[in-house]
């Protein structure tokens, strides 16, 4: 196992000091640990983020390994436990907060309170614009990256990042449906986890364009 | 008044109205209303001026 420091000097040669030190003082959120979620968290882990709050109140199904990081041996343990646990094997020395907890208006503030920003990475649209309602109005310094559509086999160029408000900004085509009956594959999905991921990182460098 | 960048004109009615006319569904959005989120609540009661700027995000489903 590699000590605490051998890992940090591995990040800092790679992202350079000024971007290692920011990403390892921030805390950033993930509300949904689906195939947006468990991916983002995985880039946000290997980016070295100091904190992640990972909330998700599902436990993990043989249905959701085409497309979701788990594995066969997950299935039937909770998502926040079982991406934990692989998290653990990236980088054992952040703060990792697991809420198996569904989020609600009423919980969605205390879950993510103190996180720089929030990753939506819901399934159901309704539950998206809760969630995203909920932080706008209650964490008033809280940035949001939005998951917002991914399904179905279009082009993996029609996923794009967006900045319609000032403190969201939204990853996907913005069209594709769940609902139409389009399906979710894995390549379009992981492809709009990288969308978000990548703003998350670009925000934490202070970079606020898309 | 200005809808996602652009003009709309010929309107009277609610943030409500604004999103039945543009097919909308209130559960699957987010409003900007001159810069601060809207609450769902104030949907009904919020009658949009001219010089008004309204930003509509719209979610579908998919994670």
């Amino acid at each position: 196992m590699l000590s605490k420091q051998e890992l940090d000097e591995i990040l800092v040669k790679r992202h350079g000091k000024d971007a290692q030190k920011r990403f390892a003082a921030s805390c950033v959120g993930i509300a949904g640990l689906g195939g947006l979620g468990s991916h983002i968290a995985v880039h946000l882990t290997r980016l070295g983020i100091g904190k992640l709050v990972l909330a998700d109140f599902d436990l993990v199904d043989a249905s959701n390994i085409h497309r979701q990081m788990y594995v066969l041996s997950d299935i039937g343990k909770p998502k926040t436990e079982a991406l934990h646990a692989h998290l653990l094997q990236i980088h054992p020395y952040l703060s990792y907060t697991l809420h198996q907890t569904k989020i609600t208006t009423e919980n969605a503030a205390s879950v993510f309170q103190g996180c720089d920003i929030v990753c939506e990475a819901f399934d159901r649209a309704d539950q998206k614009a809760m969630l995203i309602n909920t932080l706008l109005q209650d964490l008033p310094n809280t940035f949001i990256v939005s998951g917002n559509g991914m399904a179905g086999s279009a082009s993996a160029n029609l996923i794009q990042t967006t900045h319609p408000m000032r403190r969201l900004y939204l990853c996907g085509d913005g069209n594709s449906d769940l609902q139409d009956g389009l399906g979710l594959l894995s390549p379009r999905v992981g492809v709009c986890a990288a969308h978000q991921a990548t703003m998350v990182m670009r925000l934490l460098l202070g970079k606020t364009n898309c | 008044m200005k809808v996602n960048g652009s003009v709309y004109s010929d309107f009277s009615g609610s943030i409500l109205q604004l999103l039945q006319q543009k097919n909308l569904s209130a559960e699957r959005v987010a409003v900007e209303y001159n810069g601060d989120i809207l609450p769902r609540e104030k949907f009904v009661e919020t009658f949009p001026k001219d010089e008004d700027v309204i930003e509509i995000v719209h979610f579908v489903g998919g994670g």
